[in-house]
């Protein structure tokens, strides 16, 4: 499977082709620079505006299928690069306390400045080695249990909590179906609707389908600007309706999965931006937009009382997506 | 068990009446390469969108089948010319040949292995309620292709055949009725309806037969059959999973009893959502359920599935549902529970 997702990968990142040609070029006229004492700062200066005009022309026109891309891209940050670099402390808390401890979802407790809240994030990890330990971010019913475990543990500590979703899908899988693997998911589904503290939903890469909405109702629910969301993985879709695995593009295209997509159907309530040409290009700052969301997020949840949030949440979802009139109302 | 409840089961004729047209539908179909069965008797069709759904909404078992091995698609067209007229069905768990007119009688549960096999919505209904008491709610909800979503055919023209094969709007029938004399809400998923799918108008239904339990103080009973989210309608079908638990938890808070009876197949989206979260989870025995369709599973591991995976039996060993019901108790059994729930609204004590 991860063969053969990173082949996918690779010829889905094409479009960034010419983006790495100049780049390559661009980090050897510097190292001749430094090396020599030739003056070729104009050179440079020219073929920085180059660079920057071609990610712009390129990432001003993505298509859904190469957005996808962007959402796997192995150096797009992860959960443990959030905890890293801007959450302040964290301790983890380990293991739904009845099977095992799922890698593939890391909670704990977590501060950004004065900010402390309950971290609940579908975990990769940066190497192959990580990525293979974390189960590629696929996680098993114990994981949505442990989720679920420690926002119990917040709500009664009054802690906020934040999601970060990022997983290709739940994993399929005999030991995830033995244990119960869909009715881990829709008891969290069900319970995340009467968890009396503030949840804040944010999709920073892949969110897959039912494994994404495991850890995915919250009062808001917000998707970086080059992450997806979707009821079907386009590779899967591809294969189900099309019957080919090549018109997965088409697919991906056709299930309209991409934030500024999602947006407008109003299933979402907002679009993180991405620095110039994704993530993964200057993950530093892509960070600090979600964490400037975060906190002001958190900020404007804390202020309604929890009567109130409970029922806006669970009339944001009753409605969701819903074109208003075409449904009866009871009350 | 009343045998008039199959009445509303398509009948030998009409699916004789159907060859026709699915002849037609078979010549724009090469134009269209809908269906990548060349040579298939076009009369199969309507059974063969009955058949199990594995995984996701729209996969039959052919399906994949046909997919995963050329050969085995030439045996089933081989097969398929065997039992012209869909006379003889071969049990999905047993593999019994079974002779049509015997399974229905025996209200399509298999002799030889009492699999209970996938029971048409209105048959469904006729089956559980008493008779004449069943008052249909919100028939006029349809969907709409809000995304324009187009595979090989727009997904309006797909649901228009379905409304128009059918007979009838959606995958939800919803009303109120009795059982045994006692009021319930009732929702059943009709597989023959895009696979039982879940799409905007059947988590709005499902929804508002919480409602419907709440406001009425009645018990909600749902019957499931489904191959999980409606993939045409994109990320609005995902989010109907938590449309119907914001439904379900408001149903919860206000007391309500709810029981959900899990038939074959029961997969997906449906599985990971309102189907597993009822106060009371109950299967028909054999019941395929689960939340990865098997064929997924055993070409993502490439490994062989022990014997009776997903099915109700394998789900009651490991601890994931209360009880098993077979189709002719039915009935009795949903009378009973819904008796045992009077007291959460207010029923009689009991006395000392």
């Amino acid at each position: 499977m991860s063969t053969r997702r990173n082949d996918t990968t690779a010829a889905g990142m094409a479009f960034e082709r010419p983006i790495k040609a100049i780049e390559a070029q661009l980090s050897e006229l510097e190292a001749i620079s430094q090396r020599t004492n030739l003056d070729i700062s104009s050179e440079i200066e020219a073929l920085r505006k180059r660079l920057s005009e071609a990610i712009e022309t390129t990432y001003s026109d993505l298509t859904p299928w190469e957005r996808v891309n962007v959402a796997r891209h192995t150096e797009r940050p992860v959960a443990s690069d959030y905890i890293e670099k801007i959450i302040d402390e964290f301790v983890e808390l380990f293991g739904d306390k009845v099977y095992g401890d799922d890698k593939a979802i890391v909670t704990g407790l977590a501060r950004i400045e004065d900010t402390r809240f309950m971290l609940i994030a579908h975990r990769k990890g940066n190497t192959t080695k990580q990525r293979m330990a974390y189960n590629f971010g696929c996680a098993h019913p114990e994981g949505y249990r442990k989720a679920l475990r420690k926002m119990r543990l917040a709500e009664k500590l009054k802690l906020p909590i934040v999601t970060l979703i990022n997983t290709p899908g739940a994993y399929p899988g005999i030991g995830a179906e033995e244990r119960g693997q869909a009715a881990a998911i829709a008891e969290n589904i069900l319970q995340m609707f009467s968890i009396r503290v503030p949840i804040v939903v944010i999709v920073i890469g892949e969110g897959g389908s039912g494994g994404a909405l495991g850890i995915g109702v919250g009062d808001r629910v917000f998707m970086m600007e080059h992450s997806y969301y979707s009821v079907i993985s386009p590779e899967g879709c591809a294969a189900i309706l099309w019957k080919d695995g090549e018109r997965t593009p088409d697919a991906a295209e056709a299930l309209k999965l991409t934030a500024p997509d999602l947006a407008r159907l109003k299933l979402i309530d907002g679009v993180i931006p991405e620095p110039l040409g994704g993530a993964h290009r200057a993950p530093l700052s892509a960070m600090a937009q979600v964490k400037k969301t975060i906190l002001e997020t958190l900020f404007e949840l804390e202020a309604i009382p929890t009567e109130r949030l409970l029922a806006e949440r669970r009339e944001k979802f009753r409605r969701t997506g819903e074109i208003p009139g075409r449904f009866p109302v009871i009350p | 068990m009343p045998p008039e409840f199959m009445s509303t089961r398509p009948t030998d004729p009409e699916s004789g009446g159907k060859q026709k047209t699915s002849a037609e539908k078979a010549a724009e179909k090469r134009v269209e390469a809908e269906r990548p069965i060349p040579g298939a008797p076009a009369g199969r069709e309507l059974e063969r969108e009955e058949e199990g759904v594995f995984g996701e909404a729209d996969v039959t078992k052919e399906d994949l089948e046909a997919q995963l091995n050329p050969e085995r698609r030439s045996r089933l067209r081989w097969k398929k010319k065997e039992m012209p007229g869909g006379l003889w069905l071969k049990c999905e768990s047993c593999g019994q040949m079974i002779y049509r007119k015997e399974l229905e009688e025996k209200g399509m549960v298999c002799p030889a292995c009492d699999f209970h096999f996938t029971l048409p919505g209105r048959a469904r209904v006729n089956m559980v309620m008493d008779e004449g008491s069943f008052q249909e709610e919100f028939t006029e909800l349809t969907a709409l292709d809000r995304l324009q979503f187009k595979d090989t055919v727009l997904y309006g023209e797909k649901v228009r055949r379905t409304v128009e094969r059918t007979k009838q709007n959606e995958a939800l029938i919803l009303g109120t009725g009795t059982i045994d004399g006692r009021p319930v809400v009732l929702a059943v998923l009709d597989f023959s309806f895009m696979g039982g799918s879940m799409g905007e108008v059947v988590g709005e239904k499902i929804s508002l037969a919480c409602d419907l339990a709440r406001t009425r103080r009645e018990p909600l009973v749902i019957f499931t059959s489904s191959g999980g989210a409606r993939m045409h309608e994109g990320m609005l079908s995902l989010m109907q999973m938590a449309k119907t638990s914001a439904a379900l938890a408001s149903l919860n808070e206000a007391g309500g009893f709810s029981i959900c009876v899990l038939t074959n197949p029961t997969t997906g989206g449906v599985t990971a959502s309102f189907a597993s979260v009822c106060d009371i989870t109950l299967a028909e025995p054999g019941a395929l359920i689960g939340f990865a369709g098997p064929r997924v599973i055993a070409t993502t591991l490439k490994v062989e599935l022990p014997p009776g995976f997903q099915r109700a039996e394998f789900l009651l060993e490991k601890g994931q549902i209360d009880h098993i019901v077979r189709r002719k108790e039915m009935r009795t059994l949903l009378a009973q529970l819904i008796d045992f729930g009077a007291r959460a609204w207010g029923g009689p004590k009991n006395r000392a």
